[in-house]
């Protein structure tokens, strides 16, 4: 997440002079108060979740009833403390969750902490994986769209754009590995790495969890090439479905600012049409994305999970689905809080990027 | 839909239609969209309603006269599209899933229409605590993860898997959920911005009721963008389902046949090389997406007057268009 933040340290120049005025403590201002909206954000997600998991029942009853005999079973809860009134278990369960307890799971007794950090990194990787692929597809043939407007390029472009999105992830998923691991043979089928690379991994001091990262450190140019052929094609699959977003807005917002009047001037004092695009047109455009990207974190995280059960990627996705298969709703609970605070922060983050680039933004 | 000041003369109520008066505007490549998407969403809806008299076996019929049916057999003369691991026609099932699609379709839509757009009126009008409770909690579902949210509500109702409508409605509702914040939000904003407008104030000064305003004033002019929304819902209601039904958590085979489900257990088969049972079902939800995605995508543009193409205005269109008209289409 702190990569992130780096971006508005680049941007000072752009804000330094409407410091003049109130702005300077105004961004403060409207920084602050945007930081504490994300406490109700969480706050009402948590709840929901919480009260929609304890309308099942219990989470040990609902995990091990029928394996466990009765008076295990109902020790077991005791011990747990679910025979105790609903409210007095969410007022403890927020407790925990400000000191960062996300409780213990049922089915394995692992610290949902300690799950949630093991396979994060994983879910991580392919989400920037999948970013790299939906920028490096998207801006590039949204300008191209734009630049053709209502003519053959355009039209191939916007219907491409249209199939990304009408295409789910497990879809594409599917006929991506059919064609290249299976009839081609040129990547493998499915996980994040080869055996014998995830255990050199695993047997790395202090491991990040991000392979190729961790590769890289360790001058393991072998594993790194493993790990680059797994990631190809979950990135691809899920870089596809955000792209066909970013193509669109990129295509709209560029078509928008080419009709401006500056646009024109330049036009009319001879700027080529290619430059025209690629330099007046285009960083204009580029606000409303790094807005609507705040979004697309989320439907990315959604698509991740389907991305992940499809190409065995143990991530938090692919992890999810089977704590719910297995009914452990403790673990299930950690997961979704998890990704509820990561959609929370990185919507706070886009929007102050976007208060940075656009002041008007500011109120 | 058109600039309500240029247009005296009412037109016959079908070339008012949403679609229809869209289809009279458009030109060339738009035109053509529109085509396409109209009637790939005809086929889908067709096919539904008529998937008893296409289908040449039930959706989880595992054997017929002649015998149990083979499984995992390549397209043949007796099963077109073959036959999956379960042992059942690949065809039969493409086609009985549009069915359990457009049941959830409608379901869901007209659930999150009926809520969305009643709490936004109310939201909007009234203003106060009320509505800030509301925009908080539509903010924080709207920006989770919609598939995540739909898994946790569809375990809570149907703990699993389920019967035909149980879990249609489970699905749809799961669906629902998230929706409804969508609604929420659009029509909020139009009511509010209504609520300024002169003619609400001069119904106020008249004494009408709240009640009335809202449903006669402001209910009226803050659903134009639903036709859009309506189409684009519904086509991330398809996608939804089919995630659902991917991940496990959606209608059992034996109760429909759902395409998602279907992909599940196409993906083991995959490594083997066997293509049918995957491509099939992957195939029938891309084509339905598409084409309602077509059909939103083409209306939004058709709103919009900045990116509409222009019927025969006498010049090349490379001229930027200079009419004033203020865009109001609904872009998040």
């Amino acid at each position: 997440m702190t990569t992130l933040i780096e971006v508005p340290e680049a941007e000072p120049g752009i804000v330094a002079p409407k410091s003049k005025s109130k702005a300077g403590g105004g961004l403060g201002r409207y920084i602050v108060v945007r930081f504490f909206l994300i406490i109700p954000t969480v706050f009402i997600l948590v709840t929901l979740v919480f009260f929609l998991m304890r309308v099942i029942g219990d989470p040990i009853t609902a995990s091990q009833g029928g394996r466990l005999p009765p008076d295990v079973l109902a020790q077991r809860i005791h011990d747990a403390g679910y025979d105790r009134p609903v409210l007095v278990q969410y007022f403890e369960y927020l407790g925990q969750l400000i000191t960062g307890n996300f409780g213990t799971t049922i089915t394995d007794r692992r610290p949902v902490v300690e799950v949630l950090t093991t396979f994060g990194a994983a879910t991580l990787e392919l989400s920037i994986n999948a970013l790299i692929v939906a920028l490096a597809v998207g801006i590039p043939f949204g300008l191209i769209a734009a630049q053709h407007r209502d003519k053959t390029p355009d039209a191939l472009l916007r219907f491409f754009a249209i199939l990304c999105y009408a295409t789910p992830v497990f879809f594409s998923g599917l006929l991506l590995k059919l064609t290249f691991s299976v009839w081609l043979g040129w990547f493998p089928v499915a996980g994040r790495a080869s055996t014998r690379t995830e255990l050199a991994m695993s047997a790395l001091a202090a491991p990040s969890g991000i392979y190729w990262l961790d590769a890289l450190r360790s001058g393991n140019f072998a594993a790194l090439g493993d790990i680059a052929a797994h990631a190809v094609l979950p990135a691809i699959a899920l870089g596809l479905l955000t792209a066909g977003v970013f193509l669109r807005l990129v295509r709209t917002n560029v078509i928008g600012t080419l009709g401006k009047d500056y646009v024109e001037a330049g036009r009319s004092r001879g700027v080529s049409e290619f430059r025209l695009v690629t330099k007046h047109a285009y960083k204009p455009a580029l606000i409303p994305i790094i807005t609507v990207m705040g979004l697309q974190i989320a439907l990315m995280l959604g698509g991740a999970i389907l991305t992940e059960t499809t190409f065995e990627w143990k991530g938090l996705g692919y992890q999810l689905v089977q704590y719910l298969n297995a009914r452990d709703f403790v673990a299930v609970q950690g997961i979704v809080v998890l990704l509820a605070i990561i959609v929370a922060v990185t919507n706070f983050i886009v929007d102050i990027i976007a208060a940075l680039i656009d002041p008007r933004v500011r109120y | 839909m058109s600039t309500p000041a240029l247009t005296p003369p009412r037109q016959p109520l079908f070339s008012r239609l949403p679609v229809v008066s869209h289809l009279k505007k458009s030109v060339g490549l738009q035109r053509g969209m529109l085509i396409v998407g109209v009637v790939l969403s005809g086929l889908f809806i067709l096919t539904s309603i008529f998937a008893p008299l296409l289908a040449p076996y039930g959706y989880s019929q595992l054997s017929d006269g002649s015998g149990s049916f083979p499984t995992q057999e390549a397209p043949s003369g007796k099963h077109l599209l073959g036959t999956t691991v379960g042992g059942y026609d690949v065809l039969s099932r493409v086609i009985w899933g549009s069915q359990t699609a457009l049941a959830v379709i409608v379901v869901s839509v007209v659930m999150s229409l009926f809520l969305g757009v009643a709490l936004g009126l109310l939201s909007g009008y009234f203003g106060g605590w009320l509505d800030r409770i509301l925009v908080v909690v539509a903010d924080a579902i709207y920006a989770f993860p919609t598939l995540l949210l739909a898994i946790v509500i569809s375990i809570v109702i149907s703990r699993g898997q389920s019967s035909f409508w149980g879990g249609i409605f489970s699905c749809a509702f799961s669906i629902t959920v998230v929706f409804v914040p969508q609604y929420f939000r659009v029509i909020r904003a139009e009511t509010i911005r209504l609520k300024a407008e002169p003619f609400v104030e001069s119904a106020k000064v008249l004494g009408a009721s709240s009640l009335r305003i809202i449903g006669r004033h402001i209910f009226k002019n803050a659903t134009r963008t639903l036709p859009l929304m309506f189409t684009l819902n519904a086509s991330e209601a398809i996608l939804t389902l089919a995630g659902l039904g991917f991940l496990g958590f959606g209608i059992e085979p034996t109760s429909a046949a759902e395409w998602g489900f279907d992909l599940n257990k196409a993906l083991a088969d995959t490594s083997s090389g066997i293509w049918w049972t995957g491509v099939f079902p992957g195939i029938a939800i891309v084509l339905t997406v598409l084409g309602l995605t077509l059909v939103g995508e083409s209306i939004n543009d058709l709103n919009d007057p900045r990116i509409r193409g222009r019927k025969r205005a006498g010049r090349t269109p490379a001229a930027p268009v200079t009419q004033s008209t203020p865009s109001e289409a609904g872009k998040p």
